[in-house]
């Protein structure tokens, strides 16, 4: 359905070809899964199929590649529409109309089809992505999932032959995702539509997968196969398939369902055993398992602080919080206590009031009833930059922080603002991201960096409690591995650190204590295992697969059968967080 | 009562009807009867829509409106000789080369009158502007274009939804501002958050654009050459003649030859607009139709406006009130009930389908990568 013929792609300015010498077909009727870590040219190799590139973007293409037999150098975006559906990573951005209806006839519009036809299309789509009740909503009413589901309804009905998907689930909690995916399973079986997905979350989508393009990047050549055969060798790896070949299953598991099955002997050896406490730093009852000391958790070990300190020692404090923001009521009678040295995970649904609690503490909202006590201080009447030195929020745009046009003039501005000595972002920067130049302009990092540099430019204040909003979204597995590292050392030296996210995986690797918001209350609060074990939105897979024993990540699996063993484990868990 | 959306033009041509009904006249008991006439019929047919509450917006511009002019009145003074002295602001002598032209001095209630009323007509033709925007969706109207206007027509649509986005988009970035401890406002803290924004919005623009590209906008048919040159040359000499005409008539001598020159232009450009069309593919989704609901809600608009500039003769005085000697207003019956006329399309108008259950907005989530 798809063919590339010795692809490369060069961008103008650019040093190095963003895709090279590629070659390969993608069978019709198959869900292709394309990893690889940023950079790697993901989205390049989606834009070479919807003609995107280069006839939008610029660049040189080298090469061929036939869409349905139609060579994309000579037919434009425009005139493959029929056959190429393209859903990008903000779907807002996509929509052109209003509303529900309009939106997914637009495609059509544009095609020129008979009117019939359209009405009846449309019928057709709202029923198959379960839309019907949405139908007259306006586009900017809808939720993440629903927004994502409209984008991918909307060049359905045009009948494409591909459809290709940008990080589908990035933005979405484990609910909405699962909602998108059940869709994109459903047309790849009912409609035999051949599906291209670019997904950094892989624990979310390896199992729907018939096929992985595994992009290593840094030059390597591209591979392509069954997503069995590409998982037993891909660095970039779902936990589920960390732990098959941490244990030599073979062949190897990539659903949990598939995991449980085989995991009756693995639980039966680990029924004796003991979890290291997740990823904690503290030296809880639970800890008794023997530890291997060689990782950066357990280095910090002696000095992080036990989860519940004596009364007083709070960095923030939430008492009966409520906020009302237009008409609704975002958050109710919510009460928190935040501790140094305390790593929470923040989550729940799209919308339950997870960004709220969080810009609440920083004062970007007056509680409607209830006090919110930061240090002393109230936040929303607190001066800026008074608050600035107890406590720091990286928004979810890490963008939005940074205003200057070099990362020199970024660490200068911060250093300004928060009275700091010369010099002390830049030396964050560098500790936290080696060797970025201080010309590069902040928009041209990676997502990565970006995150860092925004986090540094925080850490300048050196607040107490550090917020992160969703950080982990758009960051491969080696951003997110670094990230949880820096996060790690800062609690280890005393600072709070709360994160609203969805991603479970992280949660569990990193959280000591989980807090789950449901419709603006907290409904669960407690240390990491016994809150998501039990939960099925919110359980790691390692926990899923292993249940109902408490075991987190493939991490803490293969240290406990190490040490029971007597010996150091010596499996692959690299690239995996 | 059907459930439908309403023709957007309809709703136009109703409040423009009475619009020219407000332009008509100067008492202010009149004037206030339109503004309520139009304001019921927003509250009883609007939807839920954001537009829908611009309405309210509008009153409160015309407010503005209102209160500027009975300042510039108060400062400036007037021509209206009036005996009824309020108050007497200390004048400031002009130089002779500014005739006519006063600051300060005294105050009537005559020309305060005067001033009030006149201002109030211009307030009410802001609220009927004000109510057909509150009850037709734009982006409908703007469907409604002939083909050859398809690509405009987007354009505009596109830019009305980018306000809203440029809105949110300040609020974030300023919200980012305190989050860095800044607090300093008025033009460096604009040019702070200007660029970001721009930066924005011109990255939001082109991956809308890249969307629409992959989605088949700006396909086009294949025309002959000779249709393709026969649109331009119609187009062309269709607003030419138009634009001629209106000279002619705004002017004094061109009375006899300029109406049937803006006919013959308006209708050449039309003709050119029909072809222009041809070269679009593209076809619409469920046109609103224009039934027999539309047909009452414009007559209705119509009525009004005609109505009342056919009493105007006879009732000069009650519709223009003079402002000297000062006297109440009174209500003439038979215009009041002309504009009561315009209330009809409140119950005769269909009911816009409403969204079942609103739910929150979807956090604003966009991210990543580069290429």
């Amino acid at each position: 359905m798809i063919t590339f013929e010795q692809v490369s792609v060069t961008y103008p300015e650019a040093s190095h070809p963003a895709l090279t010498s590629l070659d390969l077909t993608v069978p019709e009727g198959e869900l292709c899964l394309l990893v690889g870590p940023s950079g790697s040219g993901k989205s390049t190799l989606l834009g070479t199929v919807s003609g995107l590139v280069p006839h939008f973007t610029g660049g040189v293409l080298h090469g061929r590649v036939t869409v349905a037999g139609r060579d994309t150098r000579t037919h434009r975006p425009r005139d493959l529409a029929d056959v190429v559906g393209t859903v990008g990573q903000d779907p807002p951005a996509h929509f052109v109309t209003d509303t529900v209806e309009d939106e997914l006839a637009y495609g059509m519009e544009s095609l020129g089809l008979a009117p019939e036809v359209m009405r009846r299309r449309v019928e057709e789509t709202l029923d198959l992505l379960g839309l019907a009740e949405l139908r007259n909503r306006p586009l900017a009413t809808l939720s993440g999932g629903q927004q994502q589901r409209v984008a991918i309804g909307s060049v359905l009905t045009v009948h494409p032959k591909v459809l290709v998907l940008d990080e589908p689930t990035s933005a979405l909690d484990p609910g909405a995702a699962e909602e998108v995916l059940a869709v994109l399973q459903r047309l790849v079986h009912d409609l035999g539509t051949t599906v291209l997905l670019a997904e950094h979350r892989l624990e979310r989508v390896v199992q729907y997968a018939d096929q992985v393009i595994l992009l290593p990047g840094g030059g390597q050549a591209a591979r392509f196969g069954e997503t069995a055969d590409i998982m037993a060798v891909s660095p970039v790896h779902p936990p589920v398939v960390a732990l098959g070949r941490a244990v030599g299953w073979s062949p190897l598991p990539l659903s949990v369902r598939d995991a449980r099955r085989r995991a009756a002997p693995l639980r039966a050896r680990l029924a004796d055993l003991k979890p290291a406490p997740a990823p904690s730093p503290s030296g809880r009852s639970a800890g008794s398992a023997p530890s291997s000391g060689s990782d950066a958790s357990t280095a910090s070990t002696p000095s992080a602080p036990s989860p519940s300190p004596a009364p007083g020692s709070a960095l923030a404090d939430v008492t009966a919080l409520a906020v009302r923001r237009g008409g609704v009521e975002a958050l109710r009678r919510v009460d928190l206590t935040l501790h140094p040295g305390q790593i929470t995970a923040l989550m729940g649904r799209n919308g339950a009031g997870k960004s709220t609690l969080l810009n609440s503490l920083v004062g970007l909202h007056a509680p409607t009833s209830g006090r919110v006590d930061v240090a002393g201080l109230t936040p929303h009447k607190a001066k800026p930059a008074v608050l600035l030195k107890q406590v720091g929020l990286v928004p979810q745009e890490p963008r939005d922080l940074l205003y200057c046009d070099s990362v020199g003039a970024e660490c200068a501005a911060a250093d300004r603002d928060t009275g700091a000595a010369p010099g002390t972002c830049r030396a964050l920067v560098e500790r936290l991201l080696p060797g970025i130049p201080d010309a590069v302009h902040p928009r041209d990092l990676s997502e990565g960096q970006r995150l860092t540099l925004a986090l540094a430019v925080v850490l300048t204040a050196r607040p107490g409690l550090i917020l992160l909003d969703e950080p982990t979204r758009g960051l491969d597995y080696a951003a997110k591995s670094r990230l949880v590292d820096i996060l790690r050392d800062l609690a280890a030296t005393g600072h709070g650190v709360l994160l609203a996210t969805h991603d479970v995986e992280l949660a569990a690797e990193l959280a000591h204590r989980t807090v789950i918001l449901a419709e603006g209350e907290i409904v669960a609060d407690g240390l990491t295992p016994e809150i998501v074990v039990s939960s099925p939105a919110f359980a790691p897979q390692v926990a899923k697969i292993l249940n109902p024993e408490p075991w987190l990540t493939v991490r803490q699996v293969t240290e406990a059968l190490a040490g029971s063993e007597g010996s150091p484990g010596s499996v692959d868990i690299a690239g995996q967080i | 009562m059907p459930q439908r959306n309403l023709h957007p033009g309809a709703w136009w041509l109703w409040a423009l009807g009475l619009a020219t009904a407000a332009s008509r006249t100067t008492n202010p008991l009149l004037l206030l009867l339109i503004t309520a006439v139009a304001g019921y019929v927003v509250a009883a047919r609007r939807t839920d829509a954001p537009w829908a509450r611009s309405y309210s917006v509008f009153l409160k511009l015309g407010l503005l409106v209102l209160a500027i002019r009975m300042v510039f009145f108060t400062v400036l003074g007037s021509s209206i000789p009036g005996i009824h002295i309020l108050f007497t602001l200390p004048q400031i002598p002009l130089p002779s080369w500014a005739p006519g032209v006063q600051l300060g001095g005294p105050v009537s209630l005559e020309g305060l009158c005067f001033a009030l009323y006149d201002a109030l007509r211009l307030a009410v033709l802001l609220a009927c502007i004000g109510a057909a925007n509150a009850l037709a969706n734009p982006a409908r109207l703007l469907r409604s274009l002939p083909g050859a206007l398809y690509e405009a027509g987007v354009a505009v649509v596109v830019a009305l939804t980018f306000a809203p986005n440029l809105v949110a988009d300040v609020g974030r970035l300023r919200a980012a501002r305190r989050l860095r401890g800044r607090t300093e406002r008025g033009a460096k803290a604009l040019l702070t958050v200007g660029v970001p924004v721009l930066e924005n919005a011109l990255e939001r623009s082109v991956s809308l654009a890249a969307a629409m590209d992959t989605r088949g906008f700006g396909r086009t048919a294949d025309v002959p050459t000779a249709v393709r040159r026969t649109t331009a040359a119609l187009t062309l000499a269709g607003l030419l003649g138009v634009c001629v005409a209106a000279y002619g008539l705004l002017g004094a001598d061109g009375s006899v030859w300029a109406l049937p020159l803006l006919i013959v232009g308006a209708l050449a450009a039309a003709g050119g607009l029909l072809l222009g069309g041809r070269r679009a593919v593209r076809t619409r989704y469920r046109p609103d139709p224009w039934a027999w609901r539309e047909w009452t809600v414009a007559g209705c608009g119509i009525a009004v406006a005609v109505i009342m500039v056919s009493l105007g003769p006879a009732f000069a005085d009650a519709l223009n009130p003079p402002a000297v000697p000062l006297a109440a207003p009174t209500l003439p019956l038979l215009p009041a009930a002309a504009i009561l006329v315009g209330l009809l399309p409140a119950v005769t108008a269909p009911v816009a389908p409403r969204a079942a259950s609103v739910s929150r907005p979807a956090s604003v989530s966009r991210s990543k990568e580069t290429p």
